[in-house]
Protein backbone atom coordinates (compact mmCIF):
# COMPACT_ATOMS: atom_id res chain seq x y z
CA UNK A 1 0.00 0.00 0.00
CA UNK A 2 2.63 2.15 0.62
CA UNK A 3 4.39 1.41 -2.07
CA UNK A 4 1.33 2.10 -4.28
CA UNK A 5 0.78 5.82 -2.77
CA UNK A 6 4.89 6.43 -3.22
CA UNK A 7 4.02 5.29 -6.79
CA UNK A 8 0.80 7.63 -7.23
CA UNK A 9 2.78 10.71 -5.98
CA UNK A 10 5.80 10.36 -8.27
CA UNK A 11 3.83 10.24 -10.98
CA UNK A 12 4.07 13.42 -13.20
CA UNK A 13 1.68 15.46 -14.03
CA UNK A 14 -1.07 14.99 -17.06
CA UNK A 15 -0.24 17.75 -18.76
CA UNK A 16 0.31 16.77 -22.34
CA UNK A 17 -2.84 19.08 -23.65
CA UNK A 18 -0.79 21.99 -22.97
CA UNK A 19 2.07 20.80 -24.15
CA UNK A 20 0.38 20.11 -27.59
CA UNK A 21 -1.10 23.40 -27.40
CA UNK A 22 2.28 25.14 -26.86
CA UNK A 23 3.53 23.50 -29.80
CA UNK A 24 0.73 24.28 -31.97
CA UNK A 25 1.16 28.11 -30.96
CA UNK A 26 4.83 27.83 -32.00
CA UNK A 27 4.26 26.00 -35.04
CA UNK A 28 1.02 27.71 -36.11
CA UNK A 29 2.50 31.44 -35.45
CA UNK A 30 5.64 30.12 -37.04
CA UNK A 31 3.61 29.27 -40.42
CA UNK A 32 1.64 32.10 -40.70
CA UNK A 33 4.78 34.54 -40.46
CA UNK A 34 6.24 33.08 -43.61
CA UNK A 35 2.87 32.80 -45.20
CA UNK A 36 2.60 36.30 -44.71
CA UNK A 37 6.01 36.83 -46.18
CA UNK A 38 5.20 35.05 -49.02
CA UNK A 39 1.65 36.78 -49.86
CA UNK A 40 3.59 40.22 -49.24
CA UNK A 41 6.00 39.18 -51.95
CA UNK A 42 3.66 38.17 -53.78
CA UNK A 43 1.38 41.22 -53.97
CA UNK A 44 4.66 43.65 -54.12
CA UNK A 45 6.12 41.82 -56.84
CA UNK A 46 1.95 42.57 -58.64
CA UNK A 47 2.33 46.08 -58.10
CA UNK A 48 5.66 46.51 -59.20
CA UNK A 49 4.85 45.35 -62.45
CA UNK A 50 1.98 47.22 -62.98
CA UNK A 51 4.11 50.13 -62.23
CA UNK A 52 6.82 49.39 -64.60
CA UNK A 53 4.30 49.21 -67.20
CA UNK A 54 2.39 52.64 -66.36
CA UNK A 55 6.25 54.08 -66.44
CA UNK A 56 7.19 52.34 -69.67
CA UNK A 57 3.50 53.91 -71.19
CA UNK A 58 4.60 57.39 -70.04
CA UNK B 1 13.87 42.40 -57.23
CA UNK B 2 17.44 40.43 -57.35
CA UNK B 3 17.40 36.57 -58.23
CA UNK B 4 17.18 34.58 -54.73
CA UNK B 5 21.07 34.25 -53.35
CA UNK B 6 22.60 30.82 -53.61
CA UNK B 7 23.50 31.07 -49.87
CA UNK B 8 19.92 32.16 -49.30
CA UNK B 9 18.82 29.15 -50.75
CA UNK B 10 21.18 26.82 -48.24
CA UNK B 11 20.55 28.99 -45.17
CA UNK B 12 16.73 27.51 -45.82
CA UNK B 13 17.78 24.43 -46.14
CA UNK B 14 19.86 24.12 -43.23
CA UNK B 15 17.16 25.89 -40.84
CA UNK B 16 14.50 23.23 -41.72
CA UNK B 17 16.94 20.63 -41.11
CA UNK B 18 17.53 21.86 -37.71
CA UNK B 19 14.26 22.92 -37.18
CA UNK B 20 13.67 19.23 -37.83
CA UNK B 21 16.34 17.84 -35.17
CA UNK B 22 15.47 20.22 -32.64
CA UNK B 23 11.84 19.56 -32.49
CA UNK B 24 12.91 15.41 -32.83
CA UNK B 25 15.17 16.24 -29.65
CA UNK B 26 12.46 18.11 -27.68
CA UNK B 27 9.95 15.03 -27.93
CA UNK B 28 11.93 12.27 -27.79
CA UNK B 29 15.62 13.02 -26.77
CA UNK B 30 15.05 14.69 -24.12
CA UNK B 31 13.91 13.27 -21.45
CA UNK B 32 10.19 13.82 -19.63
CA UNK B 33 10.46 15.53 -16.19
CA UNK B 34 9.06 14.15 -13.41
CA UNK B 35 7.28 17.09 -11.63
CA UNK B 36 5.57 18.71 -14.80
CA UNK B 37 5.26 16.30 -17.18
CA UNK B 38 4.93 16.88 -20.93
CA UNK B 39 4.28 20.40 -20.58
CA UNK B 40 7.87 21.34 -19.36
CA UNK B 41 9.09 20.63 -22.93
CA UNK B 42 7.27 23.82 -24.26
CA UNK B 43 10.61 25.20 -22.19
CA UNK B 44 12.54 24.26 -25.16
CA UNK B 45 11.05 26.50 -27.60
CA UNK B 46 9.35 29.16 -25.22
CA UNK B 47 13.68 30.17 -23.81
CA UNK B 48 14.64 29.92 -27.97
CA UNK B 49 11.20 32.42 -28.85
CA UNK B 50 12.32 34.63 -26.25
CA UNK B 51 16.20 34.64 -27.28
CA UNK B 52 14.92 35.34 -30.98
CA UNK B 53 12.73 38.06 -29.95
CA UNK B 54 15.63 40.43 -27.52
CA UNK B 55 17.88 39.45 -30.21
CA UNK B 56 15.94 40.99 -32.86
CA UNK B 57 15.14 44.08 -30.72
CA UNK B 58 19.22 44.28 -30.81
CA UNK B 59 19.70 44.18 -34.08
CA UNK B 60 17.54 46.62 -34.39
CA UNK B 61 18.99 49.19 -32.01
CA UNK B 62 21.59 48.65 -33.54
CA UNK B 63 20.77 49.02 -37.64
CA UNK B 64 18.61 52.19 -36.01
CA UNK B 65 22.56 53.45 -34.80
CA UNK B 66 23.93 52.63 -38.16
CA UNK B 67 20.97 54.33 -40.16
CA UNK B 68 21.41 57.78 -37.89
CA UNK B 69 25.34 57.87 -38.70
CA UNK B 70 25.21 57.21 -42.52
CA UNK B 71 21.53 57.70 -43.11
CA UNK B 72 21.43 54.52 -45.89
CA UNK B 73 17.84 53.33 -45.64
CA UNK B 74 18.92 49.68 -46.23
CA UNK B 75 19.61 50.28 -42.21
CA UNK B 76 15.73 51.47 -41.82
CA UNK B 77 15.15 48.58 -43.52
CA UNK B 78 17.18 46.01 -41.29
CA UNK B 79 15.68 47.86 -38.32
CA UNK B 80 12.32 47.40 -39.11
CA UNK B 81 12.83 43.57 -40.53
CA UNK B 82 14.46 42.93 -37.08
CA UNK B 83 11.40 44.42 -34.87
CA UNK B 84 8.78 42.80 -36.82
CA UNK B 85 10.71 39.37 -36.51
CA UNK B 86 11.14 40.18 -32.82
CA UNK B 87 8.00 41.05 -32.03
CA UNK B 88 6.77 37.46 -33.55
CA UNK B 89 8.95 35.80 -31.23
CA UNK B 90 8.51 37.70 -28.51
CA UNK B 91 4.79 37.16 -28.82
CA UNK B 92 5.50 33.15 -29.32
CA UNK B 93 7.25 33.65 -26.15
CA UNK B 94 4.49 35.02 -23.90
CA UNK B 95 1.61 32.68 -25.47
CA UNK B 96 3.67 29.63 -24.85
CA UNK B 97 4.73 30.94 -20.83
CA UNK B 98 1.25 31.52 -20.18
CA UNK B 99 0.12 27.82 -21.33
CA UNK B 100 2.99 26.70 -19.29
CA UNK B 101 1.77 28.56 -16.47
CA UNK B 102 -1.94 27.12 -16.86
CA UNK B 103 -1.01 23.57 -15.36
CA UNK B 104 2.15 25.00 -12.76
CA UNK B 105 1.15 28.24 -11.42
CA UNK B 106 -2.63 27.37 -11.94
CA UNK B 107 -3.31 30.71 -13.33
CA UNK B 108 -2.98 31.35 -17.37
CA UNK B 109 -1.64 35.03 -16.20
CA UNK B 110 -0.06 36.76 -12.92
CA UNK B 111 1.38 40.55 -13.15
CA UNK B 112 4.69 39.04 -12.07
CA UNK B 113 7.76 41.26 -12.50
CA UNK B 114 9.10 39.06 -15.49
CA UNK B 115 5.78 38.81 -17.20
CA UNK B 116 4.69 42.46 -16.60
CA UNK B 117 8.40 43.89 -18.33
CA UNK B 118 7.87 41.16 -21.29
CA UNK B 119 4.28 42.57 -21.88
CA UNK B 120 5.57 46.16 -21.89
CA UNK B 121 8.62 45.33 -24.17
CA UNK B 122 6.07 43.85 -26.90
CA UNK B 123 3.44 46.76 -26.08
CA UNK B 124 6.30 49.33 -26.79
CA UNK B 125 7.35 47.07 -30.53
CA UNK B 126 3.76 47.21 -31.09
CA UNK B 127 4.03 50.73 -30.96
CA UNK B 128 6.71 51.46 -33.16
CA UNK B 129 4.87 49.16 -35.80
CA UNK B 130 2.10 51.41 -35.73
CA UNK B 131 3.78 54.63 -34.94
CA UNK B 132 5.77 54.18 -38.20
CA UNK B 133 2.88 52.96 -40.34
CA UNK B 134 1.49 56.69 -39.58
CA UNK B 135 4.66 58.40 -40.79
CA UNK B 136 4.21 58.97 -45.06
CA UNK B 137 8.17 60.71 -45.33
CA UNK B 138 10.52 57.62 -45.77
CA UNK B 139 13.06 59.94 -44.42
CA UNK B 140 11.17 60.94 -41.14
CA UNK B 141 9.75 57.56 -40.78
CA UNK B 142 13.82 56.21 -41.06
CA UNK B 143 14.65 58.57 -38.45
CA UNK B 144 12.03 58.32 -36.20
CA UNK B 145 12.20 54.65 -36.39
CA UNK B 146 15.90 54.16 -35.57
CA UNK B 147 16.00 56.94 -32.25
CA UNK B 148 12.24 54.65 -31.33
CA UNK B 149 14.53 51.03 -31.88
CA UNK B 150 17.27 52.61 -29.81
CA UNK B 151 15.53 54.07 -26.79
CA UNK B 152 12.56 50.68 -27.11
CA UNK B 153 15.71 48.86 -26.42
CA UNK B 154 15.82 50.17 -22.93
CA UNK B 155 13.00 47.33 -21.88
CA UNK B 156 15.00 44.23 -23.35
CA UNK B 157 17.85 44.55 -20.75
CA UNK B 158 14.74 45.40 -17.87
CA UNK B 159 12.86 42.52 -19.20
CA UNK B 160 16.02 40.09 -19.04
CA UNK B 161 17.22 40.98 -15.55
CA UNK B 162 13.72 41.26 -13.88
CA UNK B 163 13.46 37.47 -13.01
CA UNK B 164 16.94 38.21 -11.37
CA UNK B 165 16.80 41.51 -9.85
CA UNK B 166 12.71 41.23 -8.22
CA UNK B 167 11.26 39.04 -6.40
CA UNK B 168 9.50 36.87 -8.94
CA UNK B 169 7.89 33.10 -9.22
CA UNK B 170 9.32 33.13 -12.79
CA UNK B 171 11.95 30.35 -13.23
CA UNK B 172 15.36 31.50 -14.51
CA UNK B 173 17.73 29.23 -16.50
CA UNK B 174 20.86 30.55 -16.43
CA UNK B 175 21.92 31.59 -12.95
CA UNK B 176 20.40 31.27 -9.37
CA UNK B 177 16.37 31.03 -9.02
CA UNK B 178 14.40 33.44 -6.30
CA UNK B 179 13.28 31.32 -3.39
CA UNK B 180 9.54 31.56 -4.41
CA UNK B 181 10.49 30.62 -8.34
CA UNK B 182 7.40 28.20 -9.13
CA UNK B 183 8.17 25.32 -11.65
CA UNK B 184 12.17 25.58 -11.53
CA UNK B 185 13.77 22.28 -12.12
CA UNK B 186 17.58 20.59 -12.66
CA UNK B 187 18.64 20.61 -16.37
CA UNK B 188 19.95 17.03 -16.92
CA UNK B 189 22.72 16.94 -19.70
CA UNK B 190 20.21 15.53 -22.30
CA UNK B 191 17.92 18.56 -21.46
CA UNK B 192 20.76 21.06 -21.27
CA UNK B 193 21.54 19.14 -25.20
CA UNK B 194 18.16 19.40 -26.75
CA UNK B 195 18.23 23.24 -24.46
CA UNK B 196 21.67 24.81 -26.20
CA UNK B 197 20.24 22.98 -29.95
CA UNK B 198 16.86 24.97 -29.50
CA UNK B 199 18.70 28.13 -29.13
CA UNK B 200 20.91 27.79 -31.85
CA UNK B 201 18.45 26.53 -34.15
CA UNK B 202 16.62 29.59 -33.30
CA UNK B 203 19.10 31.77 -34.06
CA UNK B 204 19.31 30.39 -37.68
CA UNK B 205 15.75 30.74 -37.87
CA UNK B 206 16.57 34.49 -37.30
CA UNK B 207 19.16 34.92 -39.77
CA UNK B 208 16.90 33.08 -42.25
CA UNK B 209 13.87 35.26 -41.32
CA UNK B 210 15.62 38.52 -41.28
CA UNK B 211 17.48 38.36 -44.50
CA UNK B 212 13.97 37.30 -46.61
CA UNK B 213 12.18 40.06 -44.45
CA UNK B 214 14.99 42.65 -45.74
CA UNK B 215 14.89 41.76 -49.07
CA UNK B 216 10.92 41.97 -48.87
CA UNK B 217 11.85 45.59 -47.37
CA UNK B 218 14.10 46.53 -50.28
CA UNK B 219 11.03 45.76 -52.36
CA UNK B 220 8.45 47.58 -50.85
CA UNK B 221 10.63 50.14 -50.52
CA UNK B 222 11.29 50.00 -54.64
CA UNK B 223 7.55 50.35 -55.12
CA UNK B 224 7.35 52.85 -53.00
CA UNK B 225 9.83 55.19 -54.42
CA UNK B 226 8.02 54.00 -58.24
CA UNK B 227 4.66 54.92 -56.76
CA UNK B 228 5.73 58.58 -55.80
CA UNK B 229 7.33 58.60 -59.10
CA UNK B 230 4.72 57.74 -60.75
CA UNK B 231 2.07 60.03 -58.71
CA UNK B 232 4.45 63.24 -59.26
Amino acid sequence: MMLFTQLLQEAPAETTGYMIAGYAVIFGVMLLYVASLYIRKRNLLRDLEVLEEMEGDE
Amino acid sequence: MEPKPRWLTILDIVTIVLLVIATYMVFFYAPMERVMGQVQRVFYFHVAAGWVGMLGFLVAAIAGGVYLKNSRRYWDIVSLAAVEIGMVFAFINVVTGAIWARPIWNTWWTWDPRLTTATIMLLIYAAYLMLRAGIEDPDRRARFGAVYAIVGFLSVPLTFFSARLFRTIHPVVIGSNQPGAEGAFDMTPLMLQAFMFSLLTFSFIFADLIWHRVRLGELADKVESLKLKTMA
